[in-house]
């Protein structure tokens, strides 16, 4: 006999779903189609600290606070917080009143505490940006308390990703713990979700399409436009399918529009590109401590030690010319490895450096290289905008000034093993910061290299002076004394040039005329804040 | 006829255990998993846990015969970029490249041989002419690039097929197929075109030198002598003596066309293996990538025995010469 075949049409089924839990909601459904070139890793929402991973959390789960589209904190699960006044270890958050997860279960302060300890568990991945808390307490059903080590001003900053679960619901499904890869087991919370947010998921399929609709008990349905009130977010890898998809009308919202088809997406009808500054920087790094160092042709000594061939070099860098032959305008030069939003910023050190080439050349004459010396630079080819044809710039600037730069471009997944196990004397690295604040920059790029600090410091700067004002960031109460410090760090940071930065990425999304939405800094669209005209 | 079945069994096992050997020796230059799996706060001690969690700090040959243990009993682990079972993601994207590479080599096949039979018999004619210096270009361009032209003419400018996806899919039990729905056929037709068009060239050109070497032959003079209309003297005689080669050499391209998916599939992100892996090389997604390699391995391998014993079943001399020991010298 022939066996009768379970048929299940998805498209149908998914539909039905949609109409049944809309036709209460909203009289005319708005689907949005985007895309982006990755897909997010897991939907447990502290397993992975990754970007597009977090984009997608965002619609679904909601922290205590979030950043908006302007990068600016606003207030989300937590209406406010603030240090308790005879304590200042101790940062006091109000909760929202009346919000209920998917599921319909109550929000409130037990799920909290569940959350954020789950977060801090060995297996999950957020659990570094907890690294200051001592003790999360319930206070009453709408209040907790955050205890730190230590007074911690930007504790905040830290919150932004951190996503509340249900404490129930996590806890009758077995996802306790955030995912352990390496235990080889998976889990619930990879594939299912109840948040508090905007949107609920409606279907996944990994790498495939992933159906979003409009949570109908969203506590800001009166605040925010939330025109949107479907999501189908599909990963399109190659950038040419994407582009070609976006101009098809197959898809609505672009995240990543590569920067030679930039004119041809908004020269298109009914088609734009929206622009921003990107929270990441793009820089050189150079191995500024060894005495040898064995990518070069110079026998027992190391150029890059010397301050004044670290100086010339950066000089010698043509930023305007990167900016426009490499990067088609897209890019902002500067001369500091910090992104214009982050605390500590400042126009005098985004300013270009001063000298021309034949300065540079006279400096590097003085420290004795005036022959010119050859060096290998390691250059990632996927993971920066443009980052190897960048390189090639590189290359021909310092042969200007006698340095033989030997390109070697390999993907980032051989690239940043170099950089973490200090072994690259001269590299390409980007750097994103999401506290924005510049103490997050010192603590990887420019504290010495310790156990839990300076993981990426790769250029063996080690200034005992900058890495206990570092360290006195962290308690640091008073603010403006506080900047005082960042300023101070950055003099010595710039004094020392061990970083040789080129410029901020600019972000492109690329959409349909009648959408109204501004660029996140951090690549991180909050679907609530679309609006439609 | 039992024991070289079982010799050529012997083979592909060792084939694959190679297959997956030379997997390893190669996943050390990929690159480092860790850096993928933690953020970029992570410090150098959760780095060194996770590596010896992972069993990364292990030489190479036991991450090997730890892995080909696993996978005796089809345990591929649990891929670093997912968090999914690796068999799991396998099982679930199989459907799509087959359904592809079914559709693929159907098209390479059907008109392959109809575009081969008329150049062989319209020798001299314009079109054959224009249909052979065509499929000349067809076979110079690189695959991705035919396959964003396609899309370029076809999504972009015309509007008429979409150029990404795999359209609404049906599930029939755990198989999802895109050949029950109007979206699911028509996002099949440009990858397939894409991804059948060096076969179908190939095929073409074979049927076309076959179909003339046949068409010079006494017996079709002969036939045409007798006076047999043209149509039973091409396809009664000449076509069926020069389709033997051509299904050997189809068969064997089925494979290839597997194996070759991985472009096409990045292309269109069409949700199958191939797209999976190009992922995992990305991220350096261990589990998923020797699990791939395997199984490409597995359809080359089954592929080439089945040949190989419907040889030793069609043609007797093979056959009785083994069973003999060989010794008809």
């Amino acid at each position: 006999m022939i066996k009768i075949m379970h048929l299940n049409i998805r498209k149908t089924v998914v539909a039905t779903a949609a109409v049944l839990a809309l036709s209460s909601v909203a009289a005319h459904a708005e689907t949005l189609n985007w895309a982006r070139a990755g897909d997010s890793l897991t939907l447990d929402p502290h397993a992975q600290n990754e970007g597009p991973t977090h984009t997608l959390a965002h619609q679904i789960y909601e922290g205590l606070l979030q950043r908006d589209m302007a990068g600016k904190i606003i207030p989300a699960l937590a209406t406010g917080w603030d240090p308790l006044p005879d304590n200042a270890n101790v940062w006091r958050f109000n909760l929202r009143p009346d919000v209920t997860f998917h599921n319909g279960n109550a929000f409130n302060a037990d799920d909290v505490v569940y959350s954020i300890n789950r977060a801090r568990m060995p297996t999950s991945a957020m659990k570094e940006l907890l690294t200051s808390v001592k003790e999360v307490r319930k206070v009453d059903d709408l209040t907790v308390d955050f205890e730190t080590n230590g007074p911690n001003p930007l504790l905040v900053n830290n919150l932004t990703n951190l996503f509340m679960m249900d404490s129930d619901w996590t806890e009758e499904n077995g996802i306790s713990a955030p995912q352990d890869i390496a235990g080889g087991e998976t889990t619930f919370a990879a594939s299912n979700t109840n948040g508090t947010g905007a949107y609920m998921l409606v279907s996944r399929a990994v790498d495939e399409k992933t159906v979003l609709k409009a949570n109908p008990e969203y506590w800001g349905k009166d605040d925010f436009p939330l025109d949107i009130t479907e999501i189908v977010y599909t990963p399109i890898s190659s950038a040419a399918t994407r582009v070609a998809a976006l101009l098809s009308g197959e898809v609505d919202f672009i995240q990543d529009v590569p920067v030679q088809d930039l004119k041809r997406v908004s020269d298109a009808d009914g088609l734009k590109v929206v622009k921003a500054a990107q929270n990441r920087v793009i820089f050189f790094g150079m191995n500024t401590a060894a005495d040898d160092i064995d990518s070069d042709n110079v026998d027992g000594a190391n150029p890059f030690a010397d301050v004044r061939v670290r100086k010339a070099m950066n000089m010698a860098i043509n930023r305007a010319a990167i900016q426009k032959v490499v990067m088609r305008d897209e890019s902002d030069p500067t001369n500091v490895i910090m992104p214009p939003f982050v605390n500590g910023w400042t126009e005098a050190l985004h300013a270009p450096p001063s000298g021309s080439v034949d300065d540079a050349k006279k400096l590097i004459a003085d420290a004795g290289y005036g022959d010119g010396f050859s060096v290998a630079l390691d250059c990632p080819n996927d993971r920066y905008i443009n980052d190897e044809a960048i390189c090639q710039a590189l290359v021909g600037m310092m042969a200007k000034i006698g340095i033989d730069v030997n390109l070697i471009a390999r993907p980032k997944a051989q690239h940043f093993p170099l950089i973490q196990n200090k072994t690259s004397n001269f590299y390409m690295l980007g750097w994103g910061v999401p506290t924005m604040d510049s103490h997050y920059i010192f603590n990887f790029l420019v504290h010495t290299t310790t156990d839990d600090r300076g993981s990426w410091n790769n250029t063996g700067y080690s200034n005992a002076e900058v890495d206990e004002m570092v360290v006195s960031l962290e308690s640091e109460t008073d603010l403006d004394a506080r900047d005082a410090t960042i300023g101070k760090i950055w003099a010595e940071v710039q004094d020392a040039q061990i970083y040789l930065p080129v410029h901020n990425q600019v972000l492109n999304w690329g959409m349909k005329d009648g959408i109204d939405f501004d660029v996140q800094p951090e690549d991180q669209p909050h679907f609530k804040f679309l609006s439609l005209n | 006829m039992f024991p070289t079945v079982l010799r050529r069994l012997g083979q592909s096992i060792f084939v694959l255990v190679l297959v997956a050997l030379i997997a390893f020796l190669i996943f050390r230059f990929v690159g480092d998993p860790v850096n993928n799996l933690l953020g970029q706060e992570a410090t150098v001690a959760d780095r060194a846990d996770l590596r010896e969690r992972l069993g990364l700090d292990n030489p190479w040959y036991i991450q090997y015969v730890d892995f080909v243990w696993r996978a005796l009993r089809f345990d591929f682990g649990i891929s670093y970029r997912t968090g999914l079972p690796v068999s799991e993601m396998i099982a679930e994207r199989l459907p799509a490249t087959l359904e592809l590479a079914f559709a693929s080599a159907t098209f390479a096949l059907v008109v392959g041989v109809i575009l081969g039979i008329y150049t062989a018999i319209r020798r001299q004619g314009w079109l054959a002419q224009f249909i052979l210096s065509s499929s000349l270009i067809g076979v110079s361009l690189p695959t991705f690039l035919i396959g964003i032209l396609l899309i370029w003419v076809f999504s972009v400018e015309l509007g008429w097929l979409p150029s990404f996806g795999r359209g609404d899919t049906v599930d029939i039990g755990w198989w999802s197929t895109g050949f029950l729905t109007w979206s699911g056929l028509s996002s099949l037709v440009l990858p397939t075109i894409t991804l059948g068009l060096y076969q179908m060239t190939l095929i073409m050109r074979l049927v076309r030198a076959e179909m003339l070497e046949v068409l010079r032959q006494d017996y079709i003079r002969f036939a045409r002598a007798r006076g047999l209309p043209d149509r039973v003297v091409n396809f009664g005689h000449a076509l069926k003596n020069t389709l033997v080669p051509v299904i050997t050499i189809a068969g064997l391209q089925l494979g290839l066309i597997v194996a070759f998916a991985i472009v096409t599939e990045t292309v269109f992100q069409w949700p199958g293996v191939g797209l999976m892996f190009i992922n995992a090389v990305y991220f350096v997604d261990i589990p998923v990538m020797s699990a791939y390699l395997l199984l490409v391995g597995l359809v080359f391998v089954v592929i080439n025995l089945l040949v190989d014993l419907s040889y030793l079943v069609i043609d007797p001399r093979i056959r009785d010469g083994i069973t003999r020991g060989g010794s008809s010298a």
